[in-house]
């Protein structure tokens, strides 16, 4: 989100998922959307039987890359290398959108000159990629009519998480990629709610609906609404809440929904800091490891299925999530409980219903103002901006930037010059193995979820390794291995994966209770995101004896 | 910023055709078939294999209707409708065919969970026992060979849906054809392995579109055995699957406070009535309550 925001004022997906089906060029870089992300995959197979070629950027030859035109196997974290030689190629071949460029952007001529030296060849050296593929994807993706640009995890869950996604803003402002229909930049997001947490301020520098928390009109906005004060500077995001409990700044906590205790990379660390506090409360539906941590666990519901609201996904489309089932015991509605605990605080907070809480969203927030919940039952979901109770904005965001008079075109969109840096943790003659995670097409994050269900196709944790890996390592399919990181060390089954080249190993985080992968993951955060590099390990692996 | 199209769709309103459809005129957009210009499946025409999210295959030709200079009868539901076309829904010469077709089906195959079939027999005249006691049937065991969900041929009239959700038009995972040959034809995966050694995903997107209860999930399978699934009990609430952030639409049917199938709106824009397993068949995290 804050890569986009710095561009283009707007932390959301440019794009609508249906208009990946009017794409002729479709981009998928560091997404194995056909496992994660399977329904908006849909759309982009209905591009590919439509004959748009399809790229797919990935360490893995991934169930998605098995889909594609052609894969560009880059090694893990050289993300930047590979899209500064794209755009490079893109330059030189003379194949740059001026107009849009002249038009629409500024700072061209300084990144123009930050990715000079990216040839092919280098680009290829760095990046392991073959040189024909890369000027490939470089003239298909200038030369589309439209193209979408999709990315996931694989380039947000870097130590420059945010880096990485400017420089994927780079390439579609390079080539006017962006701000027409077909034509965007998509980021997949991880949970249902990930954009709308955004959206309704859960960042540590926003208010509801991205007004900043530093803008002191937008705070009297709500300060007035709220007829409380609001701290004026920014607040921690997560990684640095951990840094601030181990300062001792940081005291108390009140966790909902997340599975610290687990999901964290360096997952030792984060254990003993949530121990270490004064006051640790949960608000779950399970009795999570970071539950068993806490003085007090509030029985909270699950917000898809026993509760109201709304929930906002990949494409800011904001539709109703309606209670079906009660919800068991003494667990309660979320938002009563929030409620009663602001009564204890000495708050009084003057909502009756789920609709209230909404409807003073829209009095406070200008993208919301014309989703009543009416409207929203009625549309099927509406995509933000949505400015005013009778009207509709276009499926993308900003058609602004081909205004043909400058007075509407806005602010224009910064290129942001960015340098490849390798992943935080090298490869060394003691840890000579490059460990990436993500997720598998059944499981989901922690397991908390989707161990509620019996899949036939569930594997458990398993340590993926190439078959060139697996012969020099003399280890046979199902074996147990030992995975040491510098932070930890686990054991897992091995499962060898055609996907995989020499010297990259695969897990996924699925299964904490059986294998604790994040004991061996790195928490190099980006600075600017937060975001750590869940991607990026160092580790080896050693036969049992 | 007027002069940016709002979609490189945008194009003039298509162009429309009228034809005589039971002694009415009927104005419908280019490329209406026939069928939808009667109201699709909720019309007077009865279809069988028409879904809402497939292209039609013509299979069970139960929707033929007459029309004025054809030869044989058309199938309504992948008929357009033509400029000046004359239509008619019911002839002798129709409502030969539907009782023919309900009559071939209705003997071979076990319709007990098809939607109308009762009321079509009775409409039709429809004799069951026409073809005597030994009338060949397509009956075979049920196929239990997962957790997730059960298939039972002898309820499949090979309307070819699954076979192209699984297939190019959705999921594009590819584990089911039609094999064999003229009454021995089938779905089955590969060399008829278990779908546990087949390449099926479990997205149940086969469920979503068979219309005669062939495919079923087994919690559904296993409450009609017992006797316990009741849909007159059941509510059907609308909301949003809770994993990754596509967003798609949940249908969550609940029979005594317990999610008992989930499936997606055909008309749903995101899902087209498709789901993942996740979304499918990872609910029960919300009520595996203490016993």
């Amino acid at each position: 989100m804050v890569g986009l925001a710095t561009v283009f004022g707007a932390g959301g997906g440019t794009s609508s998922y249906a208009e990946a089906e009017a794409a002729d060029v479709i981009v998928m870089w560091g997404s194995n959307a056909r496992n994660a992300h399977p329904i908006y995959f849909h759309h982009v197979l209905q591009a590919v039987r439509r004959g748009a070629k399809l790229f797919v950027v990935d360490p893995r030859r991934s169930e998605t890359a098995q889909f594609a035109d052609r894969w560009l196997g880059l090694e893990v974290g050289t993300d930047i290398a590979l899209s500064n030689t794209i755009a490079r190629e893109i330059i030189t071949a003379g194949l740059a959108h001026a107009d849009f460029i002249r038009n629409a952007t500024t700072g061209f001529e300084e990144y123009a000159a930050s990715v000079e030296g990216w040839t092919l060849e280098r680009g290829s050296e760095v990046t392991g990629v073959p040189a024909d593929a890369i000027r490939e994807l470089a003239h298909a993706y200038a030369g589309a009519t439209a193209a979408q640009l999709c990315w996931t995890l694989g380039i947000t869950e870097h130590h420059n998480g945010v880096d990485n996604v400017l420089s994927l803003c780079n390439l579609a402002l390079l080539t006017g990629q962006v701000g027409r229909y077909g034509a965007g930049l998509s980021p997949l997001r991880g949970q249902n709610n990930v954009q709308g947490g955004g959206d309704m301020g859960a960042l540590p520098n926003k208010l509801p609906g991205f007004q900043d928390v530093e803008d002191d009109v937008a705070r009297a906005k709500f300060e007035a609404e709220w007829a409380t004060t609001i701290p004026a500077t920014d607040g921690w995001h997560l990684t640095e809440m951990f840094d601030a409990m181990e300062r001792g700044d940081l005291r108390s906590l009140l966790v909902v929904g997340e599975n610290p205790a687990q999901s964290e990379a360096d997952v030792s660390r984060a254990v003993d800091l949530l121990g270490g506090l004064d006051h640790l409360v949960v608000l779950d539906i399970h009795r999570t490891k970071t539950a068993e941590l806490a003085d007090v666990v509030l029985p909270g519901s699950a917000s898809w299925c026993e509760s109201d609201g709304t929930v906002t996904n990949s494409e800011r489309r904001v539709q109703r999530v309606r209670k079906a089932l009660d919800p068991p015991g003494a667990a309660r509605d979320d938002i009563d409980i929030l409620l009663d605990l602001a009564t204890r605080l000495g708050h009084d907070w003057p909502y009756d219903t789920h609709e209230d809480v909404w409807n003073e969203l829209r009095r406070l927030s200008p993208m919301h103002a014309g989703m009543s919940w009416d409207r929203l039952e009625s549309l099927g979901g509406i995509q933000w901006p949505c400015y005013s109770d009778d009207t509709l904005e276009p499926p993308f965001l900003h058609g602004r930037l081909w205004a043909a008079d400058p007075a509407d075109r806005g602010r224009p969109a910064p290129f942001s010059s960015v340098t490849h840096v390798p992943p935080a943790e090298p490869i060394t003659d003691e840890f000579p193995m490059r460990l990436t995670t993500g997720r598998r097409l059944d499981s989901y994050n922690t397991g908390v979820q989707s161990g509620g269900y019996r899949s036939p196709t569930r594997l458990g944790e398993t340590i993926d390794i190439s078959p060139a890996d697996a012969r020099s390592l003399e280890l046979t399919d199902g074996e147990f291995v030992r995975v040491t990181s510098p932070r930890g060390s686990v054991e897992a089954p091995v499962r060898i994966d055609r996907g995989l080249r020499a010297g990259l190993v695969f897990m996924t985080f699925h299964f904490p209770d059986e294998i604790d992968v994040n004991q061996l993951t790195i928490d190099a955060t980006d600075p600017k995101s937060g975001t750590a590099e869940f991607k990026a390990a160092a580790v080896r692996i050693e036969k049992l004896p | 910023m007027n002069d940016v199209p709002v979609s490189i769709r945008d194009t003039d309103p298509l162009p429309t055709v009228t034809a005589t459809i039971d002694g009415a005129d009927v104005t419908v957009a280019a490329g209406t078939t026939i069928l939808q210009a009667c109201g699709g499946r909720d019309g007077e025409i009865p279809t069988l294999c028409y879904g809402d999210t497939i292209t039609p295959k013509n299979a069970c030709r139960l929707c033929v209707v007459e029309v004025e200079g054809s030869r044989a009868l058309a199938p309504a539901c992948s008929r357009p409708v033509e400029a000046d076309m004359v239509v008619r829904t019911r002839s002798e010469r129709v409502d030969h065919a539907r009782r023919m077709v309900l009559e071939f089906l209705g003997s071979s195959v076990d319709l007990s969970l098809t939607a109308n079939v009762t009321a079509w027999n009775a409409q039709y005249g429809v004799d069951l026992d026409r073809y005597g006691a030994d009338a060949a049937t397509v009956a075979r065991p049920v196929k239990v060979d997962n957790d997730l969900y059960v298939r039972d041929y002898s309820k499949c009239i090979l309307c070819y849906q699954c076979v192209d959700a699984c297939g190019e038009q959705w999921q594009h995972s590819f584990v089911i054809e039609i094999a064999g040959r003229g009454f021995d034809a089938h779905v089955s995966t590969e060399h008829d392995v278990t779908l546990p050694d087949s390449a099926c995903v479990y997205c149940g997107n086969c469920i979503q579109v068979c219309p005669t209860g062939a495919l079923v999930p087994a919690v559904e399978f296993d409450m009609r055995a017992a006797g316990t699934w009741d849909e007159d009990r059941q509510v059907v609430t609308e909301t949003i699957c809770g994993f990754c952030g596509v967003g798609c639409g949940l249908e969550l049917h609940v029979q005594d406070n317990t999610i008992v199938k989930v499936t997606s709106p055909p008309d749903n824009p995101i899902t087209h009535g498709n789901l993942c397993i996740k979304g499918r068949f990872g609910f029960q995290h919300a009520q595996n309550r203490p016993g």
